[in-house]
């Protein structure tokens, strides 16, 4: 038998501070489908902020940190496709030949959560229930970054009980941005309003979407305008873990 | 970042009902009929990945082409202008205009010569200025510039048409539909279609063996413009360039599907020259002026693949941003993904530095761009240029410098971790309605309350606890 992978854990700053449950399914569901999980101590952010704002040499600088942590493992796995989509752009950040070896060694073994469950582990949830209504959003990273589409959508299929909604627009931007929803927060404010009315208009209970930042734009959106829908990670229903507080509900 | 000025203007933009009605009308049916035309032809990634392809040759020898494209037009009897900038162009037209004794001209839709500022240069030459393009006379007549490359008076909506036209037009419309109005149009537009002595239009290609100029419509006001007057100028930018016929309409393909969902347009001629012996019609001089503006320096630069651009309007009609403010509050010529690219090349980074940050970076425009062209690449591009050139305001500035200060020390972020969620967590439990420095986001939305302990700190008492 071969020796099973050794991945090691991008939480994300977002996942870290905000949702840390989030990282917990993650790691539940890469032992699931036969991984080893390591969380690197030395990983703080992947530079999207730096890179985003045009500071190279901020974003450069977060690069190294992460492929110094990353680089002895078999795959580096985040839950959250706009992180790895920042991972697999490192190479060009790196000026210097060896460090750009380093950086697509690193951007290629490099996924989002669901998509390596799919594509790669060929993992199906098994056994998980959640009688609810659902709607997905596609995160625009995933989506356009990574090819994240169907593999969300045909995890979800195995999940009892799960009714999935189509969401109109499901593959337009939410408005978040990263820095863009604090920078131009009236234009992120009317693009994630025609969102959460896409939202509502499913009557789903549930939002599912892979990417933290989203989420917490549409969720904080959602709950402002009083709408009762609860948002997770897909990760947190697949890993059996969406039966407590959603997004911003009191543990 | 905040230019002033780009976020006033956004802001009005966004309080404007009735503009986000006429966005949502204009650009929802565009992004429909795209669709569905790119779902009956099969082989549209392929004729995207060779319309690409012609463009990158083209740029890649942009100079062969352009002397090639020189003599077969001088050949054909047309003569050839080349303008370094856009005054140069402006001038170059008025000069021909004033040589022709021109007392009225027409025009056929051009952004290119939005970008020269033809209109107010024939204003300021005291020449009467006929807009022949429906939505082009409708924003003469609103005394308003374009808002959309595809569709100027995107902006107007079918009533404010109405109300346009009774009060310009003599004799008004007889009614208020589409049909009514139209008519009217045609009846104001038909006289002088007749009495110009020079008409003005742009140019979808150039064709270089041939030496003729190509301009798609679907109202027929081009070939109207074109024809009757008795000098012809076509204004275009030099990477306009194709090397045939058959490579223009490769890229006819691609254009039209991706601008109106339309397998073809209406109206599409070749202007090879000016009226020759035995010509039942036709103008007596034909002048084609090249413009450059900035275009030469691009071949050089990283915004190199914007020469791509064949201005369909696809990446506008998809932008989020766009579908929200429109085409005004961009500020400049070309708005939407496009005109973010193009703007900062135009009118100095300097002014436009908003527009390369006012962008979600969701990738949907570059998705649909017939020549994928890499706009969210080019967008960055600009981002670090405003970084690198101090453009970036000083409070963002420092704020990334703590935040990556503290981010490249982990032990360091981590304690920091520590510190601040406990303290965040004092403005709300679950939710958080309102945070001081936060009201970018929490003026219109509520913050989930962060975790008491961090994913990092939770982990690490698990393995300690698991080792025990």
């Amino acid at each position: 038998m071969t020796q099973p992978p050794k991945v090691g854990l991008f939480v994300t700053c977002l996942v870290d501070a905000m949702r840390p449950q989030i990282g917990f399914a993650t790691i539940k569901l890469l032992e699931q489908a036969g991984c080893r999980v390591e969380v690197p101590r030395a990983q703080t952010c992947c530079g999207q902020p730096a890179g985003n704002s045009g500071d190279k040499r901020g974003a450069a600088a977060l690069a190294k940190q992460v492929i110094a942590a990353f680089e002895g493992y078999d795959y580096l796995v985040a839950p959250s496709g706009s992180c790895v989509g920042q991972i697999r752009s490192y190479p060009s950040l790196m000026d210097d030949a060896s460090w750009r070896r380093r950086a697509e060694d690193l951007a290629g073994k490099s996924f989002e959560i669901l998509g390596f469950l799919y594509d790669v582990m060929g993992w199906q949830p098994q056994g998980v229930r959640l009688d609810a209504s659902a709607t997905y959003h596609d995160s625009c990273s995933g989506l356009r970054e990574l090819g994240v589409e169907g593999q969300p959508r045909a995890l979800l299929d195995g999940v009892d009980g799960l009714e999935m909604r189509p969401l109109k627009g499901a593959n337009v931007c939410c408005g978040f941005g990263g820095t863009f929803c604090v920078k131009y927060p009236e234009i992120s404010t009317a693009i994630v309003s025609e969102k959460s009315a896409n939202i509502v208009e499913t009557g789903a209970e549930l939002l599912l979407a892979g990417d933290l930042g989203c989420l917490m734009n549409m969720a904080g959106r959602l709950h402002r305008e009083g709408a009762k829908t609860r948002c997770f990670h897909t990760a947190e229903v697949l890993a059996g873990m969406a039966d407590g507080p959603a997004i911003g509900e009191e543990a | 970042m905040a230019d002033a000025a780009f976020k006033t203007r956004a802001h009005d933009a966004l309080a404007d009902a009735n503009l986000k009605t006429a966005i949502d009308r204009t650009t929802g049916t565009a992004e429909t009929k795209r669709a569905a035309a790119v779902d009956a032809f099969p082989e549209f990634q392929a004729a995207r990945a060779r319309a690409a392809a012609i463009k990158d040759h083209v740029i890649a020898n942009l100079d062969h082409y352009l002397i090639a494209f020189e003599q077969n037009a001088t050949a054909a009897g047309a003569q050839v202008h080349w303008a370094r900038d856009a005054a140069e162009a402006a001038a170059i037209v008025s000069r021909i205009c004033s040589d022709a004794g021109a007392k009225i001209v027409t025009r056929a839709k051009s952004m290119l010569g939005e970008e020269i500022g033809l209109p107010h240069a024939l204003d300021d030459a005291g020449i009467e200025r006929v807009e022949t393009d429906l939505a082009e006379h409708i924003i003469q007549l609103a005394h308003e510039r374009p808002s959309h490359i595809i569709w100027p008076a995107m902006h107007r909506t079918r009533e404010d048409v109405a109300a346009l036209f009774f009060k310009d037009h003599h004799p008004p419309p007889d009614a208020d539909d589409a049909a009514s109005m139209v008519a009217s149009a045609r009846r104001v537009l038909r006289e002088k279609f007749l009495a110009a002595d020079v008409g003005i239009s742009g140019a979808n290609f150039l064709v270089a063996d041939t030496g003729a100029t190509c301009t798609v419509t679907n109202e027929g006001n081009a070939e109207l413009s074109t024809t009757p007057p008795r000098v012809h100028i076509v204004t275009a930018g030099i990477e306009k360039i194709v090397p045939s016929t058959d490579h223009a309409m490769a890229l006819l393909r691609v254009l039209v599907r991706s601008a109106t969902g339309g397998e073809v347009t209406q109206y599409t001629t070749f202007h090879c020259g000016p009226r020759r012996a035995g010509d039942a019609d036709g103008p007596e001089e034909m002048h084609i002026v090249l413009v450059d503006n900035g275009r030469a320096r691009m071949v050089g630069d990283e915004f190199r693949q914007m020469l791509r651009c064949i201005r369909c309007g696809a990446c506008m009609n998809h932008c989020v941003v766009y579908r929200q403010i429109g085409g005004h509050a961009y500020g400049g010529t070309y708005p939407g993904p496009m005109g973010a690219v193009l703007t900062p090349v135009l009118d100095g980074l300097a002014q436009s530095r908003d527009l390369p940050h006012a962008c979600t970076m969701n990738g949907r425009c570059e998705e649909v761009c017939p020549v994928r062209i890499p706009l969210k690449t080019l967008l960055k591009a600009w981002r670090l240029r405003t970084w690198d050139e101090g453009l970036v305001e000083k409070p963002v500035r420092y704020g990334l410098g703590l935040w990556g200060f503290a981010a490249c020390r982990p032990r360091l972020y981590r304690m920091g971790t520590r510190m601040a969620l406990p303290v965040l967590r004092l403005f709300g439990r679950g939710w958080i309605r309102k945070l001081p420095l936060a009201g970018g986001w929490t003026a219109t939305r509520d913050l989930p309350a962060p975790a008491a302990r961090s994913f990092m700190d939770q982990y690490e008492r698990q393995q300690k606890e698991a080792r025990k």
